[in-house]
């Protein structure tokens, strides 16, 4: 009735006002585009919260706990204070200035986030806006990936690159609500940084060079991953000059976006005068000096007419100016001004570097090589699609193609060496995969239009393309059909997409690792809530002042939950007072006590996994400890834990491993346990074993708390004995 | 509403009761109320001059025989005595809810202790003193035997009444009035386990001695030989509990302390054996009537200022000042000392320093906070013989300057300073003649 009704009133309509009310092409275009970027919007938005609403809003995992603490301190105290925030619960007894060791960009985007909410009266509390930071800044990235997709091809293809990163897993894996980390404002701080920039070498523009400048400065307040556009911008920049395509253009925004990224850098406390003292942003300055070269022998060349006496001009100046640099360079190396490379570039650019030397950064399961599952897992069709994008850019290549091409190669690479490194390579696969998409598609269409159209209009084509195509095409047949097949398989490609990605997130990518949950035997879903838990007790049942010591996995969260005071943490800057730590865990008890005395150790806290199945637990991550504390303190060999180079907790294991502090700290009262129908007592879920040392007798410590699940167990330091 | 009134006024009296008592002690370090264990009640009147010099110091004693079965130390979590009187050498257990765990856990809880044996000393007796530290002879026949520095009035001639001279040399535990006369000792000895560095000898063996059983031929070497024996030892736990273990009960008793003596070989006769001054002053120290330190009104603030901080940062003036006292007996008078040191420590000390004092009780200093951020400590740490230990920590974090607190200009970068703001202006003047030139 009311449908009738309508049509009524439509037909009653003057027929001028229904015209106008009709929309043009290209309105029409412009329609479908925003709604699209709207809906992705919202889709980036909402396929992030899957773990809100399966758990609640929470932080997740260990890094986000501190930057959760520090915002916390920064809208309680202020922005001074935060800056000078000297934090003496943590690294006991070195303790750390907070404010001069963190890229402040995330919380301060946080705070002033909910400063915004507050100041429209939405009474929502910090921990609320940290939560949500992540989705809503990597919904934030598929506009800025619309843009820089339209820049580098059209905008189609910009709308593609749009909804691809919307729900990519690899960039998802970092962003998910809860997930309030570093990364997951950078994304949107780094591919903003390459959008503004390769539009101010498009156009030249101060204006954008300067954008590109303070897009650089965000990425630097906000993440160490700064130091891969610092080196990208002049690599790229010098493969435009090798290649021939300088231009005024690269000129100025190369230079305005280098000085004034470099300038602005240098605010952010953490980073300093990295950028003229520190080997890896050496790249930037010298590609810049070289830009000044150029431009002078340009202007030279321009000013002689002499071909023959520019080019002797050249030779000397060219052999100037690389003496010079390279003697620069190596003074500036021998007196200790500029920095060598640190590790974690040397583990970068060769992936056994950190194995060899640096077993902190190779403990960490994030640091590993990148196994071909993940990309598989991370990427999907993305895979296969990229390649076909790279032939695309190749086919039509100019300055903002060549700089997504070597962004999409070099992200490629470390993503290859570093598991973590995936989300950097992300928005460039995402990007030249949406040009594979987006060109065959369009191609596809143009052919089937073109064929329908062809009977009526007697062959004639718009776009040379589309001709060209055609008439290579004409023999074939099927080829209206084939089209439709292909743009069929197309579609078929990217719905298996969206539901791959959908089910990573939902099942990998959405759990907070705090609180771990499982499959119980009858399909339900088992949650263990066991860390907060035992950080609650800390909290409510330890002296204000104690210290814990754990392994320095679980530091942010004791200090950021439990409220005290822990002898290590993530921050990993100290290597020596973590192995410390790790010496103490991997001595016998009264060579335990002793390191534990000095450094006033109240509580010490192991995570166990035995009971539950928990295989990350801190048995599994032993070897680790073993070897950072033998890095530092010899005396803790690998060999004497292992037995025949092989790591057991079952009888056959080494004596000092049965006898250590970790194994009895884990295994202590195990014995006693019936952990599996049919196993003996003592029979470990996560190794598969009965345990080697069931009889196990504490001397220096005491037990002070197990979980429910005993994945976390608490002992108490006893003090000295009163009568001896 | 009668019932509960008289109920509020019955607990406020009990209250008021409590406070009065918790004041009278609280004058002293230690409360005065001793717990004595006798195998026999005869012990009270053979050692009635020991326990005489006990009461007459104002202390509270209380008889009971070792194996009363009414016999408990502490009721409802309250201990009811401040120190224990063992005169029990002999007796297989204790009466009551005590044992061997309820006597160590008394001095683990801050108690004091006297602990005689002697040759019949049970195995209770010697697991109480094994867990002090001390270790009796296994022997259960053995006694000490000194054949050069017997007492002369030793007449059965079988050397067991010992002459001892050998003290330790601490006015602090022994008095300051030498103990002229020797003591006399007849019992069993014991060994100090020398991974205990908290057992003290006050009186040795001499090196003549050793640990036999006096009635039969030494078959094998013994075991206990020379000045190693200890008859007499003293444990100072680390919570200042004392502890005194006697290898000997008649060295107490009124027929040792008022006998003459004279040390076989020596020429002079005591009137009077060296024991009532030793058993008295060495009570005193156990009983905490000497040598008991107390720090209080620990305080450190920045030169210049009298609140104390929640924080330093680093390259601050600071003082620190503790007070300590020392109680004489009757009243706390000021400690004097030259050698009480405070450490500013954070792993290791960063400072060590002798603080000096005003000779009424205070100790102070200034120092300079050093140049390292981190969690520091205030650390005295004065351990010294025969006194109650003090060691005072209190956590302090030293923070590094703030943004503000650097110097705004320094002197050395004017030359920079002067560099940038002349390229500026060489610049803007360049730019205006390039543009408007011509």
């Amino acid at each position: 009735m009311a449908a009738a009704a309508a049509s009524a009133m439509l037909d009653a309509l003057p027929a001028p006002l229904l015209r106008s009310l009709r929309l043009k092409t290209k309105q029409q275009e412009l329609l479908l585009r925003v709604s699209a970027l709207a809906l992705i919007y919202v889709l980036a938005f909402a396929v992030r919260l899957f773990s809100v609403l399966r758990y609640e809003s929470m932080i997740h995992e260990f890094d986000p706990y501190f930057n959760y603490r520090t915002t916390l301190y920064l809208t309680e105290h202020g922005y001074a204070e935060f800056w000078n925030w000297f934090d003496s619960e943590s690294w006991y007894p070195l303790g750390r200035v907070v404010g001069g060791t963190l890229f402040p960009g995330l919380m301060v985007t946080a705070a002033l986030l909910h400063r915004l909410l507050r100041a429209l009266s939405l009474a929502v509390h910090i921990r609320e806006v940290c939560v949500l930071t992540a989705p809503f800044f990597a919904a934030n990235t598929t506009l800025v990936a619309y843009a820089f997709g339209r820049e580098i091809w059209d905008s189609g293809a910009g709308l593609v690159a749009a909804a691809l990163i919307a729900v990519c897993p690899g960039y998802i894996s970092r962003s998910v609500a809860g997930s309030y980390d570093n990364e997951g404002v950078a994304i949107f701080a780094l591919l903003l940084t390459f959008y503004l920039f390769v539009r101010a070498v498009n156009t030249g523009s101060l204006a954008w060079a300067l954008a590109a400048a303070f897009g650089y400065f965000y990425m630097v307040s906000a993440w160490g991953g700064y130091v891969f556009i610092i080196n990208l911008l002049p690599l790229y920049v010098l493969v435009l000059l090798v290649t021939g395509r300088y231009s005024q253009r690269l000129y100025v925004a190369y230079n305005c976006t280098y000085v004034l990224g470099m300038l602005l850098g240098m605010q952010i406390r953490f980073v300093g005068f990295q950028h003229v003292q520190s080997g890896e942003h050496m790249a930037a300055m010298g590609v810049f000096f070289l830009l000044q070269v150029f431009f002078f022998l340009d202007w030279v060349k321009y000013m002689l007419d002499d071909v023959k006496l520019f080019k002797s001009f050249l030779r000397i100046t060219l052999t100037c100016v690389i003496s010079a640099g390279t003697l620069a360079l190596g003074i500036g190396t021998a007196s200790g001004y500029i920095s060598p490379w640190t590790g974690r570039f040397y583990s970068l650019l060769d992936p056994t570097y950190a194995k060899d030397h640096i077993p902190i950064i190779a403990s960490v399961s994030e640091h590993q090589p990148t196994a071909w599952s993940s990309f598989m897992f991370d990427f999907h069709i993305l895979l296969f699609l990229f390649p076909a994008g790279l032939y695309f850019c190749f086919k039509r290549l100019s300055d903002a193609t060549i700089f997504i091409v070597m962004y999409g190669l070099t992200s490629m690479y470390f993503a290859g060496v570093m598991v973590r490194l995936i989300l950097v390579a992300a928005p460039a696969v995402c990007l030249i995969s949406a040009i594979a998409v987006s060109a065959t598609i369009k191609n596809l269409t143009t052919l089937i239009r073109t064929k329908s159209k062809s009977p009526q209009t007697t062959g004639k084509v718009t776009g040379s393309k589309a001709a060209a195509k055609g008439a290579v095409d004409q023999p074939l047949p099927f080829q209206h059909n084939a089209a439709i097949a292909l743009l069929l398989g197309a579609f078929y490609l990217l719905s298996r997409y969206a539901i791959h990605c959908t089910w990573v997130t939902s099942e990998a990518y959405s759990s907070p690792s705090i609180v771990l949950s499982a499959r119980g035997h009858n399909g339900g879903r088992v949650i263990f809530d066991d860390y907060r838990e035992a950080y609650y007790w800390l909290r409510q049942n330890t002296p204000t002042d104690a210290k814990i010591m754990s392994w320095w996995d679980y530091g942010y969260q004791i200090t950021a939950m439990g409220n005290r005071t822990v002898i290590v943490d993530n921050n990993t800057w100290n290597n020596t007072h973590i192995a410390t730590v790790g010496r103490a865990m991997s001595s016998y008890e009264d060579e335990a006590y002793e390191i534990m005395q000095s450094l006033d150790v109240n509580y010490v806290l192991v995570v166990f996994g035995g009971v539950t199945g928990y295989s990350s637990d801190d048995i599994n991550k032993f070897l680790w400890m073993v070897r950072i504390g033998g890095g530092v303190f010899p005396v803790i060999k690998e060999p004497d834990y292992l037995v025949n180079g092989e790591y057991r907790v079952d009888k056959g294991a080494s004596p000092k491993m049965l006898n250590c502090l970790m194994y009895k700290l884990c295994y202590y009262r195990f014995g006693e346990l019936t952990t599996e129908y049919g196993k003996p007592p003592g029979y470990d879920r996560v190794r598969g074993v009965e345990i080697g040392n069931k009889d196990i007798k504490l001397e220096y410590l005491e037990e002070a708390y197990t979980t429910s699940n005993w994945i976390v167990r608490i002992y108490k330091v006893k003090p000295p004995k009163n009568r001896s | 509403m009668a019932a509960l009134r008289l109920l509020l006024l019955l607990a406020a009296a009990t209250l008021l009761v409590v406070a009065s008592r918790g004041d009278a002690s609280g004058a002293g370090p230690r409360g005065r109320k001793l717990l004595v264990l006798v195998d026999d009640l005869a012990v009270r009147s053979s050692h009635s001059a020991f326990f005489g010099s006990l009461q007459a110091r104002g202390l509270d004693l209380e008889f009971r025989l070792a194996d009363d079965p009414k016999l408990s130390l502490h009721r409802y979590g309250q201990y009811l005595y401040d120190g224990l009187v063992l005169f029990a050498p002999s007796t297989p257990r204790f009466g009551g809810s005590v044992d061997q765990n309820a006597v160590l856990e008394f001095i683990d809880a801050g108690h004091d202790m006297i602990l005689a044996a002697d040759s019949s000393a049970s195995d209770l007796i010697r697991g109480i003193a094994t867990e002090c530290g001390i270790e009796f002879d296994e022997d259960p026949e053995a006694m000490v035997i000194d054949h050069i520095n017997y007492a002369s009035t030793d007449v059965e001639g079988d050397h067991t009444l010992i002459a001892g001279d050998d003290l330790i040399q601490s006015d602090v535990i022994l008095g300051s009035k030498k103990i002229e006369a020797p003591v006399l000792f007849r019992g069993i000895g014991h060994a100090v386990n020398p991974s205990n560095s908290l057992v003290l000898k006050v009186l040795s063996a001499s090196p003549s001695a050793y640990s036999a059983n006096p009635k039969t031929k030494l078959a094998s070497p013994p075991s206990l030989t020379g000045s190693g024996i200890s008859l007499v030892s003293i444990m100072q736990a680390r919570n200042n509990a004392r502890v005194l273990i006697s290898g000997s009960l008649d060295l107490f008793s009124n027929r040792l302390l008022k006998s003459g003596v004279k040390k076989a070989g020596s020429k002079t006769r005591h009137e009077k054996a060296g024991n009532q001054q030793f058993v008295t002053e060495t009570s005193k120290w156990v009983f905490h009537e000497r040598g008991h330190l107390k720090a209080v009104n620990v305080a450190h603030h920045k030169v210049g200022e009298t609140n104390e901080p929640s924080m330093y940062r680093i390259n601050d003036d600071l003082e620190y000042s503790v007070e300590i006292y020392e109680w004489s007996g009757t009243s706390w008078k000021p400690y004097v000392a030259d050698d009480v040191q405070i450490q500013f420590y954070m792993m290791s000390p960063y400072v060590l320093k002798n603080m000096s004092t005003d000779k009424k009780g205070l100790y102070s200093t200034s120092f300079k906070v050093p140049d390292v951020y981190g969690v520091f400590q205030f650390k005295v740490e004065y351990q010294r013989l025969g006194y109650t230990g003090v060691s005072l920590a209190k956590q302090i974090p030293v923070r590094p300057y703030r943004h503000n607190e650097y110097e705004r200009f320094i002197t050395s970068a004017y030359p920079y300073y002067a560099a940038s703001f002349s390229t500026m202006g060489a610049f803007f003047i360049f730019s205006f003649a390039y543009l408007y030139h011509k």
